[in-house]
Parts: structure tokens; sequence; C-alpha cells
């Protein structure tokens, strides 16, 4: 990590629990990670990894309660947003901070044209006059592929297809120019040739505007596309962190090997089975104090189930791993193949 | 949105024709008798030649026809001749009450007042209270604000009013001796004092009628607003970074309204029924007062007439409500 630009975003023991009826769920656990500027980090996981619930929880998102923060501080522009007012705070999420969320059906008020939704980021934070802001809405739509931008402005959503939506959901949080886009699976509701058109579009919004992205998702394939670095969750915690070259070269954790597995291949003769990580993840009802995938993991023993592990720099620079387990060198990756 | 409204409109005529024919039929079928009030010493061939003389020897089509064209035409035209002093009013004969033998539309007119000012002040101040209070218990759902706020709404709504209403003449009245039990209808406001007792002999009806009135909006309120607070714009709406009373006041409720307005537009019919219990505990004798006595008098005329027009303003108050929701909710467009 010695990678010479100041980070944009330095998180450091991110700590996150929710309190329920139930008792308290340990959804984040010590997530440290960086973000540099104009990079786009990948954050992969299956659901409940707590991939969103991070991202949610650094920038205040997260109701509270029943959430609450427990730790850590979250440096950005020279600030602890940890220990942010909640005004700075909404200042920061509309004006620095860009989101994009999954489901673009359900993500736009609709009741509101597209137009005041879009305005609404740049009248507050940006102090424009309404007449500024139309024709900078008018410019975004314009940037993010809808075709008649102008006159586009006073449909509502459901005037929209999804994709289209999703372009709108884009335009919105790029509305003030944020250093930081975070998008929370945004092209998991979408069908696979709207999903290549919003990447493609994200690629190159992110050339032009130079934005550094925050890219959940638990699609591999789509990290592999367009991801510089990826984090893999598992359990509220990093359990793996590399370049993403280096990951898909030379996974070390047994849950990245595994996730690799499920992949299912096009390629071939018609795998027999889907390839599937068998169990359940873990209940996060308490802090963790042993390795939160030992009970998945087919190489683990006696230590993994008295220590947490630390995340250790491993291989090639800017490799890290959370595991005890060290894999045979050079062993090929336990991709099946039918 | 217009060319919808005129098609809705159109629609509502035959709408409105049928339940007039069904009502007509209804009461025609009621037993009952127009002489039945008129002194026993009249000999039985009398009362026949005034069963003849009010058209009661036609046959049932014929009448309802001839009521029908009372009913549209003239009365409306004497309605409006009595408002505005034109000279519209038609010179032919009116619905007469067989109680009084006077129009009904003017017996009618002299209720309307009351019933507004007690009944319709009533629903006014319920839905100013229900709303603030639905939108406030939602957003702090199982705050002690919703805890009470919920438990007295679920307390206005199952118990009547007619014992709500009992139980304060009992205390504000007999007890403490703050408020009249009786409403004086004959009362004029003319001056500071009299104005005091106006407000005065209103304060109970209208307490009783808000309290069941919040009851019930500020439940639907609450539901629609906690319907709305948890989905995906709202978030997107917070993630922009918006002030949380423009969240909620702008974002969740004008969504959360959509329902709530219709609610209380088709709500608005009962307030000229009368809320008859209500009117009845406090001797209120506005509209809804009118159509008991007339339901225990046999007075037919002014039963179909009162039912005719409550009938007209439910028709009519649907139809507003369904455009009030197409304007409020673009995803509905009509044409």
């Amino acid at each position: 990590m010695t990678h010479g630009a100041e980070p944009v975003l330095d998180v450091r023991d991110l700590k996150t629990v929710f309190r329920t009826r139930g008792g308290e769920i340990h959804a984040v656990n010590s997530v440290s990670f960086q973000l540099r500027p104009g990079e786009l980090l990948g954050v992969v996981g299956e659901s409940g990894s707590g991939k969103s619930v991070t991202m949610m929880s650094l920038i205040g998102l997260l109701p509270s309660p029943p959430a609450e923060r427990r730790g850590g501080t979250v440096m950005f522009g020279g600030r602890d947003l940890m220990k942010a007012s909640d005004r700075e705070l909404r200042r920061v999420r509309g004006r620095e901070i860009g989101f994009i969320f999954q489901d673009p059906m359900t993500s736009l008020n609709p009741v509101f044209t597209v137009g005041f939704q879009i305005m609404e980021p740049l009248r507050k934070h940006m102090g424009m006059t309404l007449a500024q802001a139309r024709s900078r809405a008018a410019e975004l739509l314009d940037l993010v592929g809808i075709p008649d931008a102008r006159r586009r402005l006073k449909d509502f959503p459901h005037q929209f297809s999804g994709g289209m939506r999703q372009r709108v959901m884009i335009a919105m949080a790029l509305a003030c120019d944020p250093k930081v886009l975070i998008a929370d699976e945004p092209t998991t509701a979408l069908d696979v040739t709207i999903q290549a058109q919003i990447l493609e579009l994200v690629k190159e919004l992110r050339q032009k505007l130079g934005m550094a992205i925050v890219w959940i998702t638990h699609d591999l394939g789509v990290i592999a596309g367009i991801a510089d670095r990826v984090m893999v969750m598992y359990g509220g915690q990093v359990v793996e962190h590399a370049p993403v070259r280096e990951l898909f070269a030379n996974p070390r954790h047994p849950y990245t090997r595994a996730l690799l597995s499920t992949v299912p291949s096009v390629r071939g003769e018609r795998a027999p089975k889907l390839t599937v990580i068998e169990g359940q993840p873990p209940l996060l009802s308490r802090p963790p104090t042993a390795c939160p995938f030992r009970a998945r993991c087919r190489h683990a023993h006696g230590r993994c189930e008295r220590e947490n592990p630390a995340r250790r720099p491993v291989g090639a620079a800017g490799h890290d791993v959370a595991c005890h387990w060290d894999p045979p060198e050079a062993a090929p990756a336990e991709a099946a193949h039918g | 949105m217009l060319n919808y409204t005129i098609r809705r409109l159109a629609m509502a005529v035959p709408t409105v024709l049928i339940i007039s024919l069904l009502i007509f039929l209804l009461l025609d079928l009621a037993p009952g008798d127009p002489t039945a009030q008129l002194p026993l010493t009249i000999p039985p061939e009398v009362r026949e030649d005034i069963r003849m003389a009010l058209g009661l020897g036609d046959p049932v089509l014929i009448r309802y026809v001839k009521w029908l064209q009372l009913m549209v035409i003239n009365e409306p035209l004497h309605a409006l001749a009595n408002l505005t002093g034109w000279n519209v009013a038609p010179d032919t004969q009116r619905i007469l009450s067989w109680q009084t033998r006077s129009p009904v539309g003017d017996i009618i007119a002299q209720r309307i007042p009351q019933t507004l000012w007690v009944v319709g002040l009533g629903y006014l101040f319920g839905v100013l209270i229900a709303l603030p209070i639905g939108i406030i218990s939602a957003y702090k759902q199982y705050s002690w604000f919703d805890q009470i706020g919920t438990f007295i709404s679920m307390v206005g709504f199952s118990v009547p009013v007619f014992f709500t209403g009992v139980v304060m003449i009992l205390v504000f009245s007999v007890w403490l001796g703050w408020f009249p039990s009786m409403y004086d209808t004959t009362l004029r406001v003319t001056n500071w004092e009299t104005f005091v007792r106006q407000v005065r002999q209103m304060v109970m009806p209208v307490a009783v009628l808000a309290l069941f009135n919040a009851a019930q909006i500020s439940r639907f309120m609450r539901a629609s607003m906690l319907d709305n607070l948890n989905q995906d714009y709202v978030r997107t709406a917070r993630a922009k970074g918006m002030k949380e009373q423009v969240v909620v006041l702008v974002h969740v409720l004008r969504n959360s309204m959509i329902p709530v307005v219709t609610v209380i537009a088709l709500g608005i019919p009962a307030v000229f029924s009368g809320a008859i219990i209500t009117e009845t505990i406090f001797r209120v004798n506005g509209l809804g007062a009118l159509l008991i006595n007339a339901i225990y008098a046999n007075d037919i005329p002014m039963v179909q007439t009162l039912t005719f027009i409550f009938a007209v303003l439910i028709v009519l108050f649907n139809l507003i409500a369904d455009v009030l929701y197409g304007i409020l909710d673009p995803r509905i467009r009509y044409d």
C-alpha cells in the first residue's frame, strides 16, 4: 500500500452493531480500507456479508436506532466522519459522496419529476437558482446518456425503463461532482444487456470525471471487468484484499477460492451441478472471537476455533488476507470446472 | 385529466338516476300513509281524497318521473332562487313534507347551517388534529408520543359517539356546568356575548366528533407514513443530503397523503348526513335530526329527498376523490 497518493477515504476499525429485540447483531467488525483518488475498489461477498452496511454506516445512512456505530475512524477530506455532526454528514452525503442503490425501480420517489429529484441536491448544496439547476440537471441527464434530456426532466420515474432509471440515479449521485461514488449493487436488479451498458457508462464517467468509486457486488464477473482492487468480505469482516489481477490469479482465502469456484462456466460442456459453498453465513450475534468462515472451511483447524485471524500481508504488494491457513505455494486455484 | 373528469361526470348521471329509482321504489314499498298523522275523526272517503290529491293514485313509474322532475329541476331552481335572489324559480308545485306541508327544500335549507357548523367543524378539527399526530406517531414509532397517540386513537375509534357524548354531558354540563347540554338553534350571533354563548354550545358536539374523526384519520395517516418511511426512495433522499424535515415532510408525506386524501374526501358526505347520533344527543337540529324525525313521522317525501341528496353527495365526493388521486399520484393517469 505504498502508492504515494493520499487516500480520499481512509476507514479504520469501523464497527457497527444493530440492536434488535433478539440482542445485538455485529454487522461490521473492524473493517479497514483505503480508497485512493480515481481508483475503483470492488467489494465482494455473499448476501449478509456486511458489504452494504459498511458503506452505509461510514456515511451515517443507517437508521439509528437500531444501528449503532461502535468505533473506528472514517477520515474523509481531513476530518473524521465518525465525529461529524448530522449537518456536516448531510453536506458530505449530497456533495462529496454520491450513492447509487441496487433497485432503480424503487429508489426514485414516484410522485416527483426526475428533474425535481436531480435538482434537489444542486439547489441545496450548490446554492443554484432554479434556472441554473435545471440546465445543470439537463446536462447531467445528457451525460448519463438519456436522449432528449431537457424534455425528460419533466417526466416521472415510472415513465423510464429500469436501465434508464439507474442512469437517472447515477446522474443524481453525480450532481454535485462528488469525490467518491458508492455504488451498491447498481446492476443487480437489471438484466444482463442493461448491466453491460451501465458498466460501460460508469467506466466512461470515471475517465471523464475522475472520481473514486466503491463498487459493491456479489458478481465476480463484474469485478473482474472494472475494479482496480478488490476487497472480499465475510461475516462483517474483510477476509482478503488484493489488486484485481492478483486476486483472480492467486486467491489465498478459502472463502475467496470457494467464491471463484462457484462462478458457473459458460464455456465447455454443461456442468452436472452448480458448485455451491455448503452451509450458511454465520449469525453475528456476538463479537467475533473465531474465524467466521471456520464452519464452512475445508482447511479449518484448531486455531481457527480459538482465534479470529488478523489481516496479514502475503505474496504480491497490496495483497493481504485474514486466514491462519497457508495454501501450498503456487497451488492452482480450486476452481471447479465440472 | 379534464377528459377523464368529464367522462366520470357523465357516468355519474346514470348512477344517480339508478340510485334515485331505488330510493323511490324502496320507500314506496315501505308501509306508511300520509294521512296517518291527521285526526282520527276524518272519515275514510276524505282520507282517500287526500291520497288522490297527493297523486298517490297514479302508477308508481309515473309518480317516480314526476318526483324526479321536481327533485332534479324544480327544487334546485328554487334553491338557486333563494340563494341568489334571481327570479328563476318555476311557478309549479314543490315537494311538500307530509309532516309540515311546507316545501322540503326550504326546511333542508334551514337545517344545513347547523349541520355544517357543528359537524363540519368537528370534521375539520378532526382532520387538522389527525394529520400531525399521524405523521409524528409514524416518524417516532414506538415512542411515548406514538404509544399515547395510538392508545387515544384506539379509544376514540372504538368507543361509540353516543357514549363519549353522554359522558361529556355528564362531566362538563351536569358536574362542572361549563357548557350547555343542549344546542340552542334560535341563538343569533349579534354581539360578543352571544358569540361566546354560540362557541360554548358548540364545544362539546364539535369535540366529540373531532375525537372520533381524528382517531380514524390519524390511524390511516400513521399507517400510510409507516408504509412509506421504509421505502428505498427515502434512503435516496437521505443519501442526497436532504434534511430530515425535507425527507419526511416532502418526500414521504407527499406519497403518504395519496390514500389519506381519498379517505378524507370520502368522509365529507358523512358530514352532511350529519352525524345523526351526535346531533340527536346534543339536540342540534341539523340534517341528521331532520332525517330521523322524518323517518319517525313517516314523512316519505322528506326521507326521499334527504336520502337522494346524500346519495348525490357520495357520488360527487367519490368523483372528487378519484380526481385528487390522479393529481397526487402521477402514476395514475386516466386518459
